[in-house]
Formats: structure tokens, sequence, C-alpha cells
């Protein structure tokens, strides 16, 4: 039987997009943006602490990295609560010993189950992220609006009453989003999100409850990414955050300040041997001339200014 | 269903008559970058989902679409430092969507030839009018964006039908990228008209080797390296094809331009290269050695072999 007539129409075959979130942009063709102090790369670290509960629900998925085996898997939810009881503490100690601020992207249950990483991280001075609820808590394709928005309200108070901080950026869990998420994030106060990874530079993103800004934060160029997804070695981590460095960086003397944004999984890069791997990619990063050490915050911030 | 395709004889390597390229280049070289749309919500085939997350698939969709925004200017800037022409893998709606990427790659004189309408709409299911119906609309959106009248296939998302061969040649193509048999041009069989594969690696492909294989970007190089070294040493017995088919929301990420343009340069820079595209390979081989490729496959057939 052949497919429907209608497969072979394409109501949204039209110059741009195929939806209107956001403009059709080539990223050689924008006006160059300048970061404070001229640097060239603005580095932008993100280290998620993240809940995974032992009851996660398998749908619509479960965000990797998730339970693997039948119930209960104390094996999977141990390795990765040991991200928040000893990893965190390592990333952080690498940071502090090079002088670097991050963005810390919270489900809000690693916040009001240990409230001490959130005094870690405002004791900082660093930026509170929100990253939903937990990690079996998935915005997604179908979920009933009612039931999403009390995910992000539930989110965003937690994080804002612990940390005193407004808490303006947000990731959702395995960035998955509904068609209504962008709406809902608006609605609740937030500035911007980096679920989508089409840009390497900050783009403007249209909601019906006004505007969000997309922040580049790649799927690719991050620790469970290439470790886990992809079982590449930890010196293979540290070689390809140096490379996008040099690209970068390289890019940057002609066209303008670039990003270098990297997600950091504490209950991954926090592991005894691994944790050098992330020392030796930063200090790789850091002994260069024209880096920007930046909360996700500042550098919208200073793009936007630019615009 | 059948168990052979029936689009092609045996035909052993040892043996074969000798192909020659222009000025007595050993390898003919050639870099397909797909340039691809993909469908935020695309409708539902039967046989395939296009995404893996419920839709909106935010991840997967944006990641495809870094490929036009950023990553396409990077391949291309490498490319062009390199001196290769691409031959595009095109999905032909990106004509309507980003012209602008269209005219860049026209100003280069690149070769365009189809990967269908979306790589979100599959050829599974498709009844002959429909599945010529998308062949035409590749030729007449092609020509009418860039002047230029498409040559080769490559079916979209890699999805195809028993009359898929017989169609293309039908209406005037020359060439397939879909089969992965042979390091030569093959004859097709096909229904009617002279037709032929040229090889388009999937050992190379860029999916493949980073996605599939998990294969990192510096170890991606030596394998672009180890493959071109063994085909140039081959190809002083008799012309051999080296594609490398790219995607740029893949090879284009700041942590991979670096070591492919490495190997890229090395490639361009060995003598006895033709670089080149997949049409010219076509036309030259259809021109020049189709005929003799189906005379010996058919006396080996002949004699049982």
């Amino acid at each position: 039987m052949a497919l429907p007539d209608d497969y072979l129409k394409y109501p949204m075959r039209r110059h741009g997009m195929d939806h209107d979130r956001y403009a059709w942009s080539m990223l050689p063709r924008r006006k160059p943006v300048e970061w404070p102090g001229g640097a060239r790369v603005a580095l932008w670290i993100v280290p998620t602490l993240e809940f995974f509960p032992l009851d996660q629900p398998a749908k619509p998925f479960k965000a990797p990295g998730g339970m693997v085996t039948p119930y209960p898997d104390l094996r999977h939810y141990t390795l990765r609560d040991y991200g928040n009881r000893v990893g965190a503490f390592r990333v952080f100690r690498v940071l502090d010993e090079l002088g670097l601020k991050a963005s810390v992207c919270f489900n809000s249950a690693v916040a009001e189950r240990y409230p001490t990483l959130v005094r870690e991280v405002t004791g900082r001075g660093w930026e509170v992220m929100a990253g939903g609820v937990d990690m079996g808590k998935l915005h997604y394709g179908g979920l009933d609006e009612a039931a999403e928005r009390a995910q992000v309200a539930q989110c965003l108070e937690t994080l804002r009453r612990l940390s005193g901080q407004p808490v303006t950026g947000w990731m959702s869990p395995a960035k998955s989003e509904s068609e209504r998420t962008p709406e809902l994030l608006a609605e609740a106060g937030i500035r911007y999100f980096c679920d989508w990874v089409n840009d390497d530079m900050p783009y403007d993103f249209v909601t019906g409850n006004g505007g969000l800004t997309a922040m580049p934060l790649s799927a690719e160029l991050d620790d469970q990414a290439i470790i886990f997804g992809l079982h590449h070695s930890e010196d293979d981590f540290a070689e390809q955050v140096a490379d996008a460095f040099d690209t970068l960086h390289n890019e940057a003397e002609h066209e303008g300040g670039r990003i270098l944004a990297l997600t950091i999984h504490p209950w991954m890069s926090g592991q005894p041997h691994r944790i050098r791997a992330l020392r030796s990619a930063l200090e790789y990063v850091t002994r260069r001339q024209g880096v920007w050490s930046a909360t996700g915050a500042e550098i919208l911030e200073a793009w936007r200014a630019q615009q | 269903m059948k168990s052979d395709p029936g689009l092609y004889g045996y035909n052993p390597y040892s043996g074969r008559p000798k192909i020659t390229w222009p000025n007595g280049a050993r390898v003919a070289f050639w870099v397909a970058p797909n340039i691809e749309f993909y469908e935020l919500a695309p409708p539902p085939n039967p046989s395939r989902t296009p995404w893996g997350r419920p839709i909106p698939d935010v991840v997967a969709y944006s990641h495809r679409d870094y490929g036009n925004r950023v990553g396409h200017w990077r391949m291309m800037e490498v490319m062009d430092r390199c001196g290769v022409r691409g031959s595009i893998s095109l999905s032909v709606a990106l004509c309507q969507h980003h012209p602008e990427i269209i005219e860049a790659c026209a100003e280069r004189d690149w070769e365009f030839f189809s990967h269908g309408i979306y790589n979100t709409r599959y050829c599974y299911g498709m009844d002959e009018a429909q599945e010529r119906a998308i062949i035409q609309d590749s030729i007449d959106t092609v020509k009418a964006a860039t002047g230029q009248t498409i040559s080769g296939w490559l079916a979209p998302a890699l999805t195809h039908t028993e009359r898929t061969m017989d169609l293309l040649a039908d209406m005037g193509l020359k060439y397939t990228c879909d089969l992965f048999h042979d390091d030569q041009p093959q004859p097709v069989k096909v229904a009617k008209g002279r037709f032929c594969s040229v090889p388009y690696s999937l050992e190379m492909n860029d999916v493949i080797v980073y996605n599939s294989n998990q294969i990192t970007p510096r170890r991606y190089a030596d394998i672009l390296k180890a493959c071109f070294d063994q085909l140039w040493e081959e190809g002083g017995e008799s012309g051999t094809v080296m594609c490398i088919p790219l995607h740029a929301f893949l090879v284009g990420q700041p942590h991979r331009i670096g070591p492919f343009a490495e190997a890229l340069e090395y490639i361009t820079g060995h003598k006895d290269v033709w670089v080149t595209t997949g049409r010219e390979i076509a036309e030259h081989y259809l021109a020049n050695h189709y005929d003799a490729a189906v005379a010996h496959i058919d006396a080996l057939a002949k004699q049982g072999a």
C-alpha cells in the first residue's frame, strides 16, 4: 500500500526554519562580539548535580546515565549519588585551584536533599542554574501542561529559596523538552536556557510568553557524552577539549569572541582516575591568553549588551 | 522480497580491465558533504520513526541544525584551503530553507546531487509514482536554484525500494552512491540506460566513524590517511576511488575540525590524485570504462566465475 498523498506535501518548505522558534542565522555572518577585557574565548563551565531516583520511570525514556538493572538498581543509584557526595568536591577543588568560576546546574532534588552543595556554590559567588526537579522528571512531548508547569515551579521555588539567587538559567533533564517548555520557562522568570545545541553563540528564542536566549552548551563536548557515551578515554576527552579550544581561539582572532562551554558531570569526571584529565584540559585552556572565565548569566549580559 | 538485489554481477578485484584517470592519477578523490534538512515534526512513515524521543526531539533536531548554522562554514573553509570542491548530497528542500548555503556552494562550482527532499521523508512504502515525484522534484528544485542538472543520488536516510535504481536511470541520472560493494565505479543493472555506482564509503563516513564506531576525532584523521595510502598504492595498477562523506553537524564541531583538516591537507598534498566530484568520476567512467567492465563481467558470468 502506498503512503498517503500528504507524505509528499511540505507545508513548511519555505525560507528559514520549519518552525517559528528562532530565526535562521549563519554564524560567520553575524556581528562580532567583544568580551570584557578583549578576551577571545569565554570559558563557561557547567557542573551538573543530578539526582537519579531509584524508581526512575522508563517512560517516555530514561535519561542517559540512569537506572539499568531490575529494581532496586543500587549499583547505578549509588554511582550517580557519588557525584554529589565526593565527585563535586573534587571538581570544585580543581576549579578553585585554577581560579575558575562555574554555573552549577542543580536538579532541585539535589539542593533539597543536600543543601550543603548549594552553600558550596553560593559561597564561591558562582551561579546556581536550574536543571529541573530530578532525572526522572523529564519534560517531553505529550507531558500534561499542568504537570509540567508544576515541575518548573517546584524546581525554581526550591533553588531560589535555598540559594537566594534569582536563578535565571535553565537546562532540562537530558535536555528534553515538551512543545511548550520554552513558554513555561519564560513565564517562570527564566532568561536563558541551553537545551538546543544548534549554535556556538547565544541567539534569540521566541516563546508565547516573551523572549528567551538560547545559550550554547554543547551536547558533544561533554564528559558524559565522550567518556560514557562514546567510550573514549580520559586523555581523549582532554585532547578534544583542547582541540575545541584551539578552533574557537583561532576563530576569535577574526570573527569576534567565542564561547567554550563545557558540561561536567561530577559522577563521571569526579572519579579519582578521571579528575586529572579534567584538570589537564582546563590547564591547557587557562595557560592561554585571552580567556574569560564567566558564568552563563555574565556571558549572557555581555552578549545582550551588544545586540 | 529477493535474496540478491540483482543490481550487479560478481567482478573480482583481480584481473579487471584497467581504469585510468585523467593525467595518470592513481586515485580519484572526492568529498561529499551531506547538506541536510531534518524536520522538527515530520509526518509518520510506518517503517521508520524519525526521532528517538517524542517530538519535539530538541537535542537531535538542533544538533542537525548546527551543521547549517555553524559547521558548514567551518567545513567549507577547510575544503577551500585544500582546493576541494564538494559534491553535495543535498536534502533539496534546503534550496528553499537555506538558499544562502546553496549560493555559497554554487559560487565555488560545487556539484549538487539529490539526497531526497528532507532527510526525514523516507522512501519506504512509496509507489512508483511517488518515487518518481521525489526524483522529479529533486531535478527541478536543483535546476531552479543552481542551473545544474543533477546526475547523482543518495537515497534520503538511505531508504530504498526495489525500483529505485531503474527509476533514477530512466529519469536521466548517471550514478548512485547507495552501493558500498566496491572501491571502483561499477556498472549497475537497470531496466533502461547506462548507470553506475560511484564509491561513497560508509567506512569513511563521519557519522559511522564518530557515532557508530565511536572513534575519536584524531583517530578519524589516522583512518582517513590509512585508507588513502592504501588506495593510492593500489591506484598505481588501476585507478581507485576514495570518497569522504561528511556531515557538518559532526565534522564541523570545534573539537573535530582541526584533525580533519590535517587529514585533508595530507591527502590533497599528494601527487597523482585527481581531486574531483562524483559527477566527473561517473562521466569519465561511463565514457571510458563502463563498456569494458560490462563485457568483462558478462564474460566472467559465462565462464561460471
